[in-house]
């Protein structure tokens, strides 16, 4: 959750035009931003877009063809991996099957100065932070991937470094587990104040996760911005499409006045929309997106000072907690989806009932 | 319950010991008989090929005693250590480049290339070593050509470094496939951690790569030191019968002089010496394995 309003912080990692290729592919595609100190940053992506790729540069493993990457200032061009204030957690934890639980943890602490049961102690405090107290003896092969897991956090993170780089931790783990280790990861993260990056495909996890979060597309980020602004006004058809659910719309654009544009939109009619709703022009046919739970289905004799439109229920997903419906708008073939929750006394409506859906031009965004 | 399932499991256990039964009976045969052979052999007393069944451990004494046993069997040791080291050293870095520097398409080819030494008979292999080691051979000649030295090198042949040239370019493809193996099976994320968490490429070998690898390269050590220490035919041919070894020693007392006991008493402490140090090494190395065994 990620509700803290955005104080200025200070830059941590700064992309300057950063290309990549390998051979012939363009893997990044000119990444320019910032990601700042303290910040649970997430890169979000389909397979191959190039957001493991963008970590990998930070962290040092890849190389990159032109442009800058700066970490707390500095230009890491010519600096290795080993020599860089960030640390990772493998996507398959890459725990030292060779070493002890606290052999692992206290693995980059080699060259530290510190007196060996100073060290010790330190191991010890590490595997306390991540739920693994006394379990340092362990074999590292023994531990199922839960525990892995934390291993590889608290080798990382013993380490104090300035960036923890993540490179899709949970994706191993079960559904239950990994909605467990979600918000122990934003809990360990707010106690260390150090500096996150996660890499991930499921926009979920990052939409719970994230402070920021960058959608990548083909190797070039397509909009970074907070969990609730990609949610509510994602800058293009595309981040619309992969963030959550989205219903679109064909539209036309038929007048603007005073930075408010005006639309007629196929099934539900004339809306005024604000500036905002309406992210920059690509030249692509013009829709408007609605996400389903800002649409209402009107049970008879509920009233509602929003506007409404009547439609056709042609076919309801049952989830629990929620229901799906599938309803055909106003006698068109413009079909949208939305979400009722299953309150007590409000019964699941069958497929083929009339039913009237209210909605509002504010939930509107206009693509075009 | 209980009943039916010892019944079945019995049952079970007579069939399994049928099946086997084939192998375990070529295992007797061939394996089991002959050695007990060997040491009810190696505990009679005999000469000239008359043995005399009086079961002392003679012959033993004779064999850990006597100097000229003595020093053969050491230098059989010496030999067979040698040849180990160096071919264990010689195929690790090729192991390392095949499975790290080579691309995977290439890395059966590569392996196959390895292999080539193979195709000619090993008889062969050493005659060649012969010729190129040899007092009047390819590297004397061709030094002597060109006026490097005035006279033949006496110490590249019949002597124990010539073995150890010969044999080391004889086993190093079987030192090799293992170790090969054992660095294929580390996860390359292993040593992109070793790095991240602040080591250098050559710390995170040290730490990461070479224990990880520790299995491929005991497995290398018994392969090349076992057969090695009782190799029969180099020392012959590049020791030109100077410079025997327990395996010549044996065909001497067991064929020449015709003595089977002691011929036999040299053979078991041959073996009981290479069980002792391949246990040994196991045992050592088992620290390089560390607690996660």
């Amino acid at each position: 959750m990620s509700n803290t309003p955005p104080k200025p912080k200070p830059t941590m990692i700064e992309f300057r035009d950063v290309h990549k290729y390998y051979g012939e592919y363009h893997a990044l595609r000119g990444i320019n931003g910032t990601i700042r100190a303290g910040e649970f940053f997430s890169l979000l992506g389909p397979s191959g877009c190039g957001k493991t790729t963008l970590l990998r540069t930070i962290a040092g493993f890849e190389g990159i063809d032109s442009g800058a990457v700066l970490i707390d200032g500095k230009d890491m061009a010519r600096v290795p991996a080993n020599l860089r204030p960030t640390n990772m957690v493998f996507q398959s934890y890459a725990i030292f099957p060779h070493m002890s639980v606290a052999e692992n943890v206290g693995f980059g602490l080699r060259r530290d100065p510190r007196s060996k049961a100073e060290k010790a102690r330190a191991v010890e405090d590490a595997l306390e932070m991540v739920g693994l107290k006394g379990y340092g003896a362990r074999a590292a092969h023994a531990l199922s991937g839960g525990q892995r897991q934390r291993v590889a956090l608290a080798r990382a993170l013993i380490l104090k470094p300035k960036v923890l780089l993540l490179d899709e931790p949970l994706s191993a783990l079960d559904k239950k587990m990994r909605e467990h280790m979600q918000v122990e990861l934003i809990k360990l993260q707010r106690q260390v104040g150090i500096t996150f990056v996660l890499v991930t495909h499921d926009q979920e996890e990052a939409l719970v996760m994230s402070d920021r979060i960058a959608v990548m597309f083909e190797g070039e980020i397509a909009q970074l911005a907070d969990p609730e602004t990609l949610y509510r006004r994602p800058n293009s058809k595309k981040v619309a499409d992969f963030i959550g659910t989205m219903n679109f719309i064909p539209a036309e654009v038929v007048g603007e006045t005073g930075g408010q544009i005006e639309v007629q939109v196929k099934g539900l009619g004339r809306a005024r929309l604000e500036a905002e709703q309406c992210p920059a022009g690509r030249g692509d046919a013009p829709v408007v997106g609605l996400r389903p739970e800002t649409l209402t289905l009107l049970y008879p004799g509920q009233t509602t000072t929003e506007r409404t439109v009547d439609g056709i229920i042609d076919e309801v997903i049952y989830f629990g907690d929620m229901t799906y419906y599938d309803v055909y708008l106003g006698g068109t073939d413009v079909e949208v989806r939305l979400s009722m929750r299953n309150t007590p006394g409000r019964p699941i409506l069958e497929v083929g009932s009339k039913v009237d859906v209210a909605w509002s031009a504010s939930a509107l965004v206009l693509f075009r | 319950m209980a009943r039916s399932t010892s019944a079945l499991g019995r049952s079970e256990a007579r069939s399994g010991l049928l099946m086997i039964s084939p192998t375990a009976l070529y295992a007797v045969l061939l394996l089991a008989a002959p050695l007990a052979t060997v040491v009810i052999y190696s505990l009679a007393t005999g000469g000239r090929g008359v043995i005399t069944w009086d079961f002392s451990l003679a012959n033993y004494v004779e064999v850990w005693t006597g100097p000229v046993y003595r020093a053969i069997m050491l230098r059989s040791l010496i030999v067979a250590l040698s040849v180990t080291v160096v071919t264990v050293v010689i195929a690790y870095p090729i192991a390392y480049f095949v499975s790290f520097h080579v691309a995977p398409s290439k890395k059966s080819l590569w392996l196959f290339l390895i292999t080539i030494p193979f195709w000619t008979s090993y008889l062969i292999r050493v005659f060649l070593w012969k010729v190129i080691l040899g007092y009047n051979g390819v590297i004397n000649s061709g030094l002597l050509g060109i006026g490097i030295i005035d006279e033949p090198l006496t110490w590249i042949n019949y002597n124990v470094g010539a073995l150890v040239v010969t044999l080391a370019h004889a086993y190093a493809p079987f030192a090799i496939l293992p170790i090969f193996v054992a660095l294929e099976k580390i996860d390359r994320s292993l040593l992109e951690a070793g790095q991240d968490l602040g080591e250098s490429k050559l710390r995170t070998f040290w730490r990461v790569t070479l224990p990880l690898s520790m299995g491929g390269v005991i497995a290398a050590v018994l392969i090349v030191f076992i057969p090695t220490i009782g190799d029969y035919v180099t020392p012959d041919l590049i020791g030109g019968g100077k410079l025997p070894m327990i395996a010549n020693m044996m065909e001497v007392q067991m064929l020449k002089i015709n003595n089977k006991p002691l011929g036999s008493a040299i053979a078991v402490s041959a073996m009981l010496i290479v069980a002792l140090l391949s246990l040994a090494f196991v045992l050592v190395n088992r620290r390089f394995l560390g607690p996660a065994r």
